[in-house]
Parts: structure tokens; sequence; C-alpha cells
């Protein structure tokens, strides 16, 4: 059916997102990886606090396959839609794109009629993925203005590289092809965004297939052999423009979070590790008299800790780094958010000026030593703060605690279940953890959220505040 | 007689819709506009979109020149008639599909090709053509069939020039009114599928060029 006027999600400024009703429900990535081999799945949560079900699951929808890793989804059109370059006002938001990290398979899940009892639309079987995009290991997905972008970490024959982003059909869903045309030395991928207003798209660079399916590889990562680059490319020519080396030592560069108004052309990017001192640090992306230019504005310190309290991999070390790996800026540039998931926190930093942030809140649950508790856990917590997702009025912080289930497992031996958390944000700065809202998945781990009608990692605008 | 005006009178009200359509050059002006905080902006990029679509619309009227070189009049309008009908039968179906072939980093020279694109690719030229012909038409009859064709191309001429003058008017007005004083909100609320009701128009011109044919 044809829509007479524009989906009432799409926003033309991130002001506007702002003032949009706030969300009533959540779609979490669930995943049973190496569990009793039950498939993946996505839950839908009840956000709406005048509900009698506020903060339990209420539908869980199991996909038909076993093993595919749920890890990064997204919605198949936003606020990009309204771009004057390539105007689709009248998609709709109304299907998830849902990549399975380590079967290759893309699931694209409707959200009518019913947005709590989501279904299966299509499936995407990983040959005709890999034959078609050229690549596989499906990661981050976006709506672009003219199509929907998927990044993916490994080439079409299942090696190892080059990674890179594919384009998929935003009305068919048909998988168009690779989307660059000029890559350069680029080869290892992650995550990736852009400045639409200036053509110009950002990656980011984890690691090739081998190095993180079965686990860290701690030799590679002793020898810095995890992404440590930043690429900037030219979004209309789909081309390689500018390279940054952060220093081999800062180690694996994953998430990009680039300011939400189109006037400013900054952004953050997160790094889990320096193999120098074990710190994580937050850098900031600007230009400088035409070119890119990287500083590091943040510092996280690791902390020390008993031998005998560390997993077998940080034993070494006597100390447990943060392992930032998720960062997001709210809709308004004012809020960055750091998820330590070693340390166990969430740190909330005000970035009005991005070059020099400020840490105004704190919040602590779980980590590898501390393992706090919430008021209404079941005793101590294993995992730390990980996936991030900002409401888009920045009043709400939710996040879950798994990272990717072998990782999970060499930092969380344990046995770690999962869990999905709320933090209620004050205007001018701080945040206290939600005590009344707990999601316990059970030995089931959680992954990505995304919010109904949108959220802070979701919507690119065309159109200035 | 209202009817020799008739067809003046189409290239008017299409140059007055095509202005209106946020696809064809208005909303790419002022998103500029407001990107770099200059009303001056949306002005001056209107000028390279309305000359590209002028491009376009000429294009069908050297068409039409052509056409009435080698077939005759009658047959030319029940061609147009035929291939507006296709055309506006896979816009009907297609209505959401534009090319892709800027970003928002554009200087004149890509805002001129850019709307000519659009106008191209969304068949606006096509969809003036039955006006066109019988801008051409008139004239022939009062020529003489053909023998001085420099009234033709003047006509022609004007016709284009008419029509772009009417969609640069309208475009500019609903810009500007957007950005005083209606605002960002406007999009969302009252940005109406402009590309269902173009393809109606293609087939509505469709029906026009065979009623005149008949």
């Amino acid at each position: 059916m044809a829509l007479w006027k524009p989906d009432p999600s799409f926003y033309p400024s991130p002001k506007m997102a702002m003032q949009a009703p706030p969300e009533r429900h959540a779609y979490v990535a669930a995943l049973n990886y190496g569990r009793n081999d039950q498939p993946d799945a996505i839950c839908v949560v009840d956000l709406d606090e005048s509900s009698g079900s506020y903060g339990t699951v209420l539908n869980k929808m199991d996909l038909p396959n076993v093993g595919d890793e749920l890890h990064h989804f997204g919605w198949n059109a936003c606020s990009s839609a309204l771009c004057p370059f390539a105007p689709h006002p009248h998609l709709e938001r109304r299907y998830l794109v849902v990549p399975g990290i380590r079967s290759s398979r893309l699931y694209i899940i409707d959200t009518k009629p019913d947005p709590t009892k989501p279904h299966i639309a299509k499936v995407i079987e990983p040959e005709e993925m890999m034959a078609k995009s050229g690549y596989s290991r499906p990661h981050t997905v976006h709506c672009g203005p003219d199509a929907i972008y998927i990044s993916a970490m490994g080439s079409a024959n299942g090696e190892d590289g080059p990674g890179g982003i594919f384009m998929l059909d935003h009305f068919s869903f048909e998988v168009k092809g690779p989307w660059e045309i000029g890559r350069g030395d680029q080869e290892l991928a992650y995550d990736f965004w852009w400045h639409l207003a200036e053509d110009v798209l950002v990656s980011s660079e984890w690691a090739k297939p081998h190095q993180f399916e079965n686990g860290l590889v701690p030799e590679d990562l002793l020898a810095n052999k995890y992404g440590h680059r930043l690429h900037f490319w030219d979004l209309r020519k789909r081309k390689l423009a500018q390279t940054i080396d952060l220093g081999a030592e800062h180690q694996m560069v994953l998430e990009l979070r680039p300011a939400h108004d189109p006037r400013k052309s900054y952004g953050f990017a997160g790094v889990v590790i320096s193999t120098e001192d074990l710190s994580a640090s937050i850098w900031l992306w600007h230009q400088k008299d035409g070119e890119w230019k990287m500083d590091k504005v943040i510092t996280i310190p690791p902390v020390p800790a008993a031998e005998e309290e560390l997993p077998p991999a940080l034993k070494p070390f006597a100390a447990v780094p943060p392992l930032v790996s998720d960062i997001d800026l709210s809709l308004d540039d004012r809020f960055l958010y750091i998820s330590c998931w070693g340390t166990g926190e969430l740190l909330q930093y005000d970035v009005s000026d991005p070059l020099n942030p400020k840490l105004v809140g704190k919040v602590a649950i779980g980590g590898i030593v501390n393992k706090k508790a919430h008021p209404k856990s079941d005793g101590p917590l294993l995992g730390g703060p990980q996936m991030v997702e900002i409401s888009r009025d920045g009043k709400r912080v939710y996040f879950t605690n798994s990272l990717y289930s072998t990782w999970d497992d060499q930092f969380y031996p344990d046995k770690m279940g999962g869990w999905m958390v709320k933090v209620n944000v004050n205007p001018d700065g701080g945040m206290d953890l939600d005590p009344d809202f707990f999601v316990d998945f059970g030995e089931t781990r959680v992954h990505q959220i995304r919010l109904e009608g949108g959220d802070a990692s979701t919507d690119s605008f065309c159109y200035p505040s | 007689m209202i009817a020799p005006l008739g067809p003046w009178l189409a290239m008017l009200g299409f140059g007055a819709f095509h202005g209106l359509n946020p696809g064809m050059g208005w909303l790419f002006a002022l998103s500029l506009g407001l990107q770099q905080q200059r009303e001056k902006v949306i002005w001056l990029a209107l000028i390279p979109i309305a000359a590209g679509h002028a491009l376009a619309i000429g294009l069908a009227a050297v068409l039409v020149l052509l056409g009435l070189q080698v077939i005759s009049l009658t047959t030319l309008q029940w061609l147009t008639a035929a291939i507006l009908f296709v055309f506006g039968l896979y816009k009907l179906f297609n209505y959401y599909r534009h090319p892709r072939w800027v970003g928002m980093k554009v200087g004149f020279g890509d805002l001129f090709l850019w709307s000519f694109l659009m106008a191209t690719a969304h068949g606006a030229g096509l969809m003036v053509i039955p006006a066109l012909i019988g801008v051409a038409g008139m004239d022939m009859d009062h020529a003489g069939h053909g023998h001085h064709m420099s009234g033709e191309e003047l006509d022609m001429l004007l016709a284009v020039g008419l029509h772009t003058g009417a969609m640069l008017c309208v475009m500019g007005a609903t810009a500007w009114v957007v950005y005083r004083k209606f605002g960002l909100a406007i999009l969302r609320q009252h940005w109406i599928n402009f590309d269902l009701i173009w393809a109606g128009a293609l087939l509505v011109a469709a029906a026009i060029a065979a009623w005149m044919a008949w």
C-alpha cells in the first residue's frame, strides 16, 4: 500500500526527532550460540511505563536456523529518506534487517501489523548473500537515503577479506552488490557511518574473521594485528579518500558516532584497548584545512586486580582493561555514553565541546572483578555494559551485557547469562540506574537494542536543527 | 476562443506543477540554504535547477520538431499517447524509485545536471509533449504545413520559456514559504506522495494526447 504522507517516524532534523513521543518497546538481538542447539531470536521488550508488562519480554521471535549469531541489525528506512538528493519519504520504517554474523544469513523481519509480534518477511541465504555482495559476516546495517548499506567482515569465499560494505535494495531487499569502487589498501572492516551533508563515509577496523570467530587471539593482539585505522570515503564516488592510522598499539577501532547535526563535521570513535597500557580511548575526527584529523580526547585507564580474580586471558596483566566496546551519542550531540565492558561501568561525558569532553555521569554494573548486582538481579552479575542505545529524547539509556559469544566466554568464563537494564538521565548531566528495570534473559545472551521509531544510532539527517 | 490558448496554458500549468514537486528541486535548494544558513543560497541554487529542467523540456521540444519533419501530426500525437501511457503505467508501479546521482555537496554544474537527469528520468519532458505538439501544430496550421520552420521554433522556445518561468516562480515561492513561514515540520506533515500524483499526471497527459489525435 502506498503511503500518502511520510512515515511519521521520519524527522527532517535531530531536534525534531528529539520531540518524538517516547518509545514503547525495544527489539533486542538474543543469541543462543552453542547452547542446546537453540536458534537465536529477536525479543520484544515492553518499554511503556504505563503498561502492566513494562520491563518484560512481550514476545520472542525464534529464527528458523541454528547458529546465526545475531549481532547488529537496523531498520530498512529512517529519517535519511527525507534527504533532498534521493527523497523516498513514503518508504516505511517497518522492516528490521537482521544479519547473522556467523552464518552470513540475512533476515528481513516485518514489524507490521502488530509491532510486538514481528515475523520473517524474507530470508537471504548465505550462498546468495555472499555470491551477490562479494562479502561474508555481515555486521552493521544503516538505512541510507538510496539503499540499505551493510558492512561485512569477510570476503565472499568465506575467507579473511577484504571486508567492506554492500548494498541492499530499499524496496525489494535484493542484494545489489559491493559498495566500494576504489578501496585502496583498506582490508579490515567493522562499523561505518557517514556525514551525509559532507558526502563522506567513515569506516573502522576490527579484525579478520579468523581473529574473532573462535575468540580473541592473544598473540595477534600483542603483535598489534587487529585494526587500528579509520577510513574516510567519498560517498559520491564510492572511493577511499583518506586513511588515518591511530597507532598500531590502539587495537580495535570499533564504533563510530558522527555528530547528528548535519552542520557539524566531527564524530567519535572508540578504541577497545591499547597494547601499551591496557587503556581504552575515544578519538575525535574533525576537519582541518580540508584534511581529516584524529585527536585522542578521552583515555580510560585499566584497574589493577588480583591475579586470582581474573580470567586466564588477563592473569598475566594483573589488571582489568576497560574494554570499551560501544559508544553512543545523544541526538543533541551533547552526551557521549561509553560502555566499559571489562570494568563494568557506563560513563557519560558532556561533549558539547567535542575536543574537551567532561565526565558527568557514571553507573556501575557487572564487570570482570566487581560483578556488581542490580537491585532486581538475583545476585552478582556477569558481563558489563555493552550495546548502548539512547532514546530519541535523550532521557533514557538502555544497555545489554553480551559482546560476542566466544569473547563472552573468554572474559566471563563462568557462564554468562543475558540481561538488559535502563538508565535515567538528568537533563543537565548525570544519570542513575533505574532500580525497577531489569530484564533477565536467563541463559540467552542479548546484544544490540533497536527502539521503536528509531534511536540515537539509527537515523541520519540532511536538515540542520 | 480558449482553444488556441489551451496548449500555452498547459505549458504554464505543467510548469507550476513541476515546480511544486519537491523532487524536482525546491527541496534541494532549501536544504542547501539551511545547511549554509544563507537564504541567498536557496535563490542561487534554483537558477541551475530551473536551467537543467528547461534543457529537459527543450529536448522534448526538439523531438517534437524533428518528429513533425518525418511523420504527420496525428501520428505523432498517437505515438506520444502510446509512449506516455506505457511510461505512466511503469511509473505507477515504480513511483518510489529515483535515480541517485549527486550527494549534498554540489556546485552549480552538479545541480544543473541533476535537475536535467531528474526531469528526464521522471518524464517531465515527456509529460509536456502533447502541449508542445499543440503549440507547434497551431503554428503549422497558420504557416501552411511547415514551410516556415522559424515560426514553430520560436513558439517552442517561448513555450519552454513560459514553462520554465512558471516552474521557477512556483519553486521559489514554495521554498521561500517553507523557509520563512512553515519550517521543516511541513516535510513530515504535508509531503504528500507527489511521485504517485506524477504517475497519474503522465497518464492524464497520455489521455490528452489521444484525445487530440482522435
